[in-house]
Order: C-alpha cells, then structure tokens, then sequence
C-alpha cells in the first residue's frame, strides 16, 4: 500500500518519497518511509546482521511488536545530543502511543534515514530535531491514524467517534483495543494522504521533561559503543600515520613488530593523502606495541611542513587587505571619514583545535567479497558507507552499515573524506572473511588532523556620535573547511566559504555600514567543522568587541546590546530579556573580586544569551555561575536542552584551556594526548548553570551547538572587568 | 607470556596475557569487560578508573604484573555495590548522561569519594573528580548527583 506523503514545511524531498506500510515478518505493523527510485530498489533489503546485533526492519521507523513495545527507529547518530530520546518522542506523541513501552533504535545506513533537508544521512547542523521535527510528527500521526481505522472498522464505527490514548484505540459504548492489537489490521488500512497533526496544547511528551532513553545502560556500562565491539575472530588494527600529513612510507622495517606475539599482519597501506602502515593483531594492546616496534622511514619531501608561527605571520599580512567579500552593506568608505580618534582597531587569533570525543575513533568492517558490513559511530553514514564501497569494489548497498552509538563527536565522525572507514575498508580487503576493527588511539585522534582551522581576524570599528558602532569593517582569514568537498557547491560562496564568517557576516546587530570578507589560504593541514563552526570565532570577535565598544561608550552591557539589535532579531533579542531578568538578582549582588560578564549570539536559529559571574584563582578564571536563556522554538525535550546547555556552555570553555590549541613545528603536531592537549576538567567548567528557555510554539531550531559560542567572549568580557585586560588572542595561555 | 589470577568482582579470573599488559586491556579484552572504558592511556581522562584494592585507580596504567592479588572492581559490579546503586540512581534521576563514555569512570570516582566522605564538600568533590573528564562537559550534574547521593546516603 503506497501513498504520496504531502510536502509540507519546506521538507520537500518528502516528494519522491512514500509510505509503506505492511505486516512486519514477526508481526506487527510496520510504517516505512522509502524513496521509489528504480536506482534505490535494492536499498530495502540489505543481509541480516550477524549476531548479536538486532535484526532491523531495514526501513521502517514504527514497529509495534506483538508485546505492545513499540519500536522507534532513529534516523542519526546518538552521540550526546538526546535524538535517542527526543525524536521517540516526537513520533509517541502524534501517535499517542504509551511511552512506557517506547523502544528507540538507533538507524543503520539507508536511504530512507537520510536528513529531510541535507539529502544525505547525517547529524549536523544541529538539524536532527529542526529538520526532523515535522517528518516525525507526520509518522506519528498516519500510524495513529491507521490505527484508527482500524478499529473503526473493526467496531463499525467511524473513526471520529475514537480516541486514542496511551497505546489504547477507545471507541463508543466503552470499545477499546490496544495498538498491539489492531496493527495487523491496521496494517491492511490505506495510508492517510493527509493528518491532522495535534494542536501543540495537545503534547503530551513534546515540551515535558522526559527523562532518556539511554541513561541506564550508560551508568551501569553495559551500553556497548562502537570501541566496545566484540565479534567472532575479531582482529584489531592500528595504523602508523605519517609524522606531517601526506608524507609517504620510504622504508619500512617490520622485523620485531611482526615478532610482538599476537601479530597477525602488517602492511602498508594508502591513506586519504600519503600513506601509513597497518599493523594487525588479535588484540588492541598487542596491535599498539607491535607499531611502537616499526621502524619506518618516512618520505616527507613532497609535502609541505607546516608551521604555526609562519602561518600566523601570513595570517596577519592577508588580514590587512581585503579578501572575497561576504556582505557589504552601506558604504564600504564610510569608516575612513570617522576621525582615529573615533576608531578601534583590533586583531584576533585562534588556534586550530582538535575535537578529541572521549571514544577514540573507530569503525569494524568485515568485507566478505560481495558485500560487506560495518560497525561505527558516524554522523555521515551515507558518506561514510559510499567510500567504504569505494575502497572494497562494492556498491554502496552491498555494505551493510550498523550505526553505533557514539561516544561524543562535535564534527569530528562527520568527515567529508571519509578517512577513518578508507583506512578500515583498506585493512579489511586484505583480511577477507575475517572482522577488523580499526582503533585510533589518543595520540592518533589528537595529532590526526582535522582541526578547527586556525583563524586570525582583523576589525576596523567606527564610533558615531552615540557611542555606537557606525561603520565595521572586518576581515577574516583562515583556511576554507569545505573547499574540496562535495560540500563546497553547497557552503562556497563567491570564493567565500560561509561557514568561516557565519555568526560575522549575518550578525543581528544592526551596523549600518559592515563589510566581511575572508581569505582563505591553503595549509597542509586537514580541517573540518568543530561544534558550532564558524561561530566558535565569529561570536568571540563580536561579542567581546561589543562588549569593548560598550564599556568605551559607558554603557550598560546588556542595554547596549538591546539597542543594538536589529529590530527583527526576535529570538535573541528575547533571550537577552530573559536572562537579563533571571540574572539580576545575583549581578546585583557580587562578591569582592568577582564580576559580571555578558554575551549574546544566535545560531543555527537559536537565540541565546549569557552572563557569568568570574574570578581569578591560581591565575585562571574561575567560573562560579552561568545563567543561560535561549529561544529554540519549540523545546521538544526541556530536560534534554537544560542539559545540553548547562554541559555546552562547558565544551566552550575549551578555547579558553591553558593548553586548549594545536600547534605545528616543522609539519609535526606539537601535542600528543590530554596532557598537551587539555579540554575542561570540573575545575575549569562552570560551577552551576541555569538555563531559561523563551516559551514558544515556533519550529524547533538547534540545541547542539548554539550553546558553545557564547561563553568564551562572556568570560573573557568579565576578565576585562577584573583586570583591564582585553583578551584577543585564544586560548588563554595566561591572564 | 605469563598467567595470572586476579580477583575481579569477587570473582576469581586467570589470564595469560605479556605482564606488561594494563589492566584496561586486560578487562576489556581478556575478560570482555568492557564497560570499563580506553579514552587516553595516560592516565589524563579518568574513563578506566576502578577500584584496585578499593582505591579509585586509571587501570590504563597498571600493568597487569603489579596488581598482584589486590581485587578489582568495575563498574559491572557497581548495581550490587550498596554504595554504587545509589550513585548510580542519582546519575539516572539527575539524566546526566549525553555521550556517556566518560561516564563508568566518573561513577567509579563517585564511589570511591562517597566511600571515603559521606557528606563531601564541592572542595572534596572538585578534587576526587578533578581527573575525570567529561568532554560533553556534564559537570554541573555531576556535582549535583553526587550531592543527591550523598544525602540518600546519610
């Protein structure tokens, strides 16, 4: 049974797609979303997974088991953010199904998963909810509809004279049957072309604190991540990277690695650019001290070596003429009519950063010939099971791909290259027949590359008579994260990449002459997008220049702030009143030696504002309190966006870590582990966090990465206070 | 190659792993153990932590020779540790979880601090914890649920 499903909201590449629903093999209903593409027919039935892992319904998102569990799929990667939780919930509560008995199950790849908006099968954007909010509401609601139907059927009654109620068709005269009941009938029902969705006064889990899904199995360590994948004949693989990215093996010698008992195999291997040598063991351990036995010499005369301060120095000579322009709005010129006296010029630097999730990077692959399965965290699955394909000689439907949930990401299992699962695939070929699972060890992941790029900005300001910004002119320069990908067409825009001046070039305050423009040189150094991207430098910049321009006009942070908005910067322009009401009472009240610091920023269409109450112990900032309002739209999960902020006003404060940067000498990483590399610890993140969420019926927009920019520029803003000092160089080496 | 017999969870298990093996390994891969967690091999993250004669240890640094009868506890057996269920209850009521690698480690800290400190000060708290990383950064929680646990404790 197929029906159209209507576009609606944007999410139109609903319009290939159809639903299906039909009798699950093990009984029960089944409501699948798949695409009708002659090219894509074969997508419906990959080969069952091996053991112990759940056999899937490869496209369905609702199963309601015979038992009167009621199976969820989820179409991304659970890796922190909630979706495990909040897209169930989404679909329970059109559905009204009993969420007592609602079983989430993370998506293998296909493409019925794929992100409504993005067109492939992803977690990014902070779009999980955003772009799936609808999708799954519609879902939800052609199921509870069909069940409906079915009973009305059934009790030959019309459907409007049944409610429905915690997985419980009620009809007249006191009918009533549970959804376990009636799915195979419902099964048999068309499916609805249109649903009236519930009014949102109607929720009874979108907009309620459910607790999650996962949080047992993650206290108790029985969750298995990707790390903790154990199959038959199992063999764990290392790989020896070369000292600067590109360089090529000139000569190896294996002698007493292949000695370490327990190796099984080492060999070279191609890399995304150069190449490395695998070394292939029955254990992990093993693996690791047999590569500390290899002794390589690397070629690295082709590639160029890069240098921290080398770049810098060119960094900050490109920031001084114009690059590729983003927005110019105004007169370009008008700052050079405002007297020196009237203007503040200012230069920013940031390092590059590495993401460093605590599960280590890894992906299992078992190629056996014509097909293939794997095992990994990925935020781009689609991307991720096409270059395994790749690597093996196989079409992408001839690799089955188990999601795994992930132990943190922040972009780093989003790789457009696919480099990881190229490595895997390259080891699996050679072990045919037998599982290999790929660990990158700390040292790997932090000296790895794929970091946020290293950024200098360069701002010229000019102050008009009321003390406000009345010409900007703002250059930006570092290296491009898309350029290169399949994602340039997409993110590249008139040489400009959008995600280097996102949070800049789009700022919602209202300067009436700004002019953006971005440089983007070129570095021997692999980069990619680091939660909330480009607003990781964009908002420092503008938040604590702001925060400097107010503090020059004598002007209250906060109203300073308001009067600058621009009139249609609703959402931030409401988050700043909120958390300026919910923070009054203790920046009234400040001890000796602490003081106030304040930020607002919108992205990924949330708006969010901070304060902080900062001091100085042991030549650090101490971070005593945050309070944090925000308007998502729609908060489908509060609990879930409670945390998220409280714990991402935390991640932020990475670039603010004494040892929070990656540096380059001579080509080589100068970092290795935790130890050179260093993200907050309890000590470093803030003390106790409030957050205040802006009532709202809007569509759902982001959580996941619009807590992360604030909080650097609002600390770095109370430092300023404190001392005097404003701070323009990250990370915080010393105060 | 050598064979050794440790006490892991009450249990007695025997291995034959190099003696230079860490006891990390030695959980995850020997005994398939593996809720106890790898995050840097350097002691620096906390996500191995477990009780090695009931002190809070990073099992990614002691070799398996060194352990030397002293019994481990993972977070396995943390449901059946009287200590252990309430922590464990306070981290589910407080939904600190996000990524939750991090998290086994964090528990077994928990644990080892409640053990010895009843009613912890944040003081306390910041310097039991002070090694255990979180890099989704649910600190706030944490320190909440160990308040949590600490009273349901009393």
């Amino acid at each position: 049974m197929r029906l159209a499903s209507k576009p609606e909201n944007g999410l139109d590449l609903n319009r290939r797609s159809f639903l299906r629903v039909s009798a699950a093999a093990a009984g029960g209903l089944l409501v699948s979303l798949y695409f009708d593409l002659p090219a894509l027919a074969q997508e419906g039935n990959p080969a069952a997974p091996s053991k112990p892992y759940p056999s899937y319904p490869p496209d369905a998102f609702v199963h309601i088991r015979p038992d009167g569990k009621i199976v969820i799929t989820v179409n991304r990667l659970e890796f922190g953010q909630g979706v495990h939780t909040s897209l169930p919930m989404i679909l329970a509560d059109e559905m009204d199904a009993d969420w007592s008995q609602v079983v989430a199950e993370l998506a293998p790849a296909a493409d019925v998963y794929k992100d409504p908006l993005f067109g492939i099968q992803m977690v990014g954007g902070s779009g999980s909810i955003a772009h799936s909010f609808r999708q799954y509401r519609e879902l939800g609601g052609r199921t509870r509809a069909m069940l409906v139907a079915a009973a009305a059927e059934k009790w030959k009654v019309a459907p409007g004279e049944c409610r429905t109620e915690a997985s419980v068709v009620h009809g007249p005269g006191g009918k009533s049957a549970t959804y376990a009941e009636l799915a195979e009938a419902a099964a048999r029902q068309p499916v609805p072309a249109a649903v009236q969705l519930k009014d949102p006064s109607r929720f009874r889990l979108v907009g309620h604190r459910i607790p999650r899904l996962d949080s047992r199995p993650k206290c108790d360590g029985s969750l298995k991540f990707g790390l903790d994948l154990d199959l038959p004949d199992m063999k764990t693989a290392v790989v020896a990277h070369p000292p600067v990215f590109g360089g090529r093996v000139k000569n190896l010698e294996d002698k007493d690695a292949r000695g370490v008992e327990g190796v099984r195999e080492v060999f070279e291997i191609p890399l995304v650019k150069g190449t490395g040598v695998a070394v292939v063991a029955d254990r992990f351990w093993t693996a690791k001290q047999a590569r500390d036995r290899l002794k390589i010499e690397w070629d690295l005369s082709a590639v160029e070596h890069a240098d921290t301060a080398q770049l810098r120095a060119k960094y900050k000579e490109l920031a001084r003429t114009p690059g590729n322009v983003a927005v110019n709005r105004g007169d370009p010129k008008a700052i050079d009519a405002i007297a020196a006296a009237n203007r503040v010029v200012v230069e920013y630097e940031f390092p590059y950063l590495a993401h460093v999730p605590m599960e280590p990077l890894n992906t299992t692959i078992r190629f056996d010939g014509d097909r293939a399965e794997t095992w990994a965290g990925s935020q781009f699955q689609t991307v991720d099971r096409g270059a395994i394909a790749e690597i093996l000689g196989l079409k992408p439907e001839q690799v089955t791909f188990h999601t795994e949930m992930a132990g943190g990401g922040f972009g780093r299992r989003a790789v457009p290259d696919s480099h990881v699962q190229r490595e895997a695939a390259a080891i699996a070929k050679r072990l045919r027949g037998t599982p290999v699972k790929l660990v990158w060890t700390r040292e790997d992941d932090v000296q790895g590359g794929y970091y946020r790029p290293m950024h200098v900005h360069r701002v010229e300001v000019g102050i008009g008579p009321d003390g406000m910004p009345a010409a900007w002119r703002h250059v930006i320069v570092g290296q491009s994260i898309a350029a290169g990908t399949p994602f340039a067409a997409m993110i590249v825009k008139n040489g400009v990449d959008e995600t280097a001046v996102e949070g800049a070039a789009d700022t919602h305050y209202d300067i009436p002459n700004l002019h953006v423009s971005a440089h983007h040189p070129t570095a021997n150094v692999p980069v990619l997008w680091w939660r909330s991207v480009g607003h990781t430098h964009t908002a420092f910049v503008m938040e604590t220049l702001i925060d400097e321009l107010a503090t020059r006009a004598k002007a209250d942070p906060i109203a300073y702030r308001r009067k600058l908005l621009k009139a249609d910067a609703g959402k931030l322009r409401r988050a700043l009143d909120l958390m300026d009401k919910k923070s009054a009472s203790w920046r009234a009240k400040l001890p000796q030696g602490h003081a106030v610091g304040i930020a607002c920023h919108q992205s990924f269409e949330t708006g969010v504002a901070c304060a902080v109450d900062v001091s100085i112990e042991n030549k650090r900032p101490k971070i005593h309190r945050a309070t944090i309002a925000l308007d998502p739209g729609t908060a489908v999960n509060p609990l879930t966006i409670e945390s998220q902020f409280q714990a991402g006003v935390g991640f932020g404060v990475s670039q603010l870590m004494a040892k929070g940067a990656i540096t380059f000498k001579d080509g080589r990483v100068e970092q290795r582990n935790f130890d050179g590399y260093t993200p907050p610890y309890i000590v470093d993140a803030p003390a106790a966090v409030d957050v205040h969420i802006v009532p709202s019926t809007e569509a759902p927009t982001g959580c996941g990465e619009p807590p992360v920019p604030v909080i650097s520029p609002a600390v770095v803003n109370a430092l300023a206070r404190l001392t005097g000092k404003r701070h323009r160089t990250l990370p915080l080496v010393s105060i | 190659m050598e064979t050794y017999k440790l006490t892991v969870n009450g249990q007695p298990r025997e291995v034959t792993v190099d003696p230079g093996t860490p006891l990390l390994w030695v959980l995850r891969e020997e005994l398939k153990m593996t809720g106890t967690k790898y995050g840097c091999g350097i002691a620096a993250c906390g996500a191995c932590t477990v009780h090695l004669g009931g002190v809070a240890t990073r099992s990614c640094v002691v070799p398996v020779s060194l352990v030397r009868g002293r019994p481990v506890v993972t977070i396995e057996a943390m449901a059946e540790d009287p200590v252990g269920r309430v922590v464990q209850d306070a981290w589910v009521s407080k939904d600190i979880v996000q990524c939750g690698y991090c998290q086994s480690g964090q528990i077994m800290s928990a644990v080892a601090l409640l053990k010895a400190t009843r009613k912890p000060t944040d003081a306390n708290i910041e310097e039991s914890m002070g090694g255990n990383l979180c890099r989704c950064a649910t600190y706030v929680r944490i320190r909440e649920a160990i308040k949590v646990a600490s009273q349901q404790l009393k």
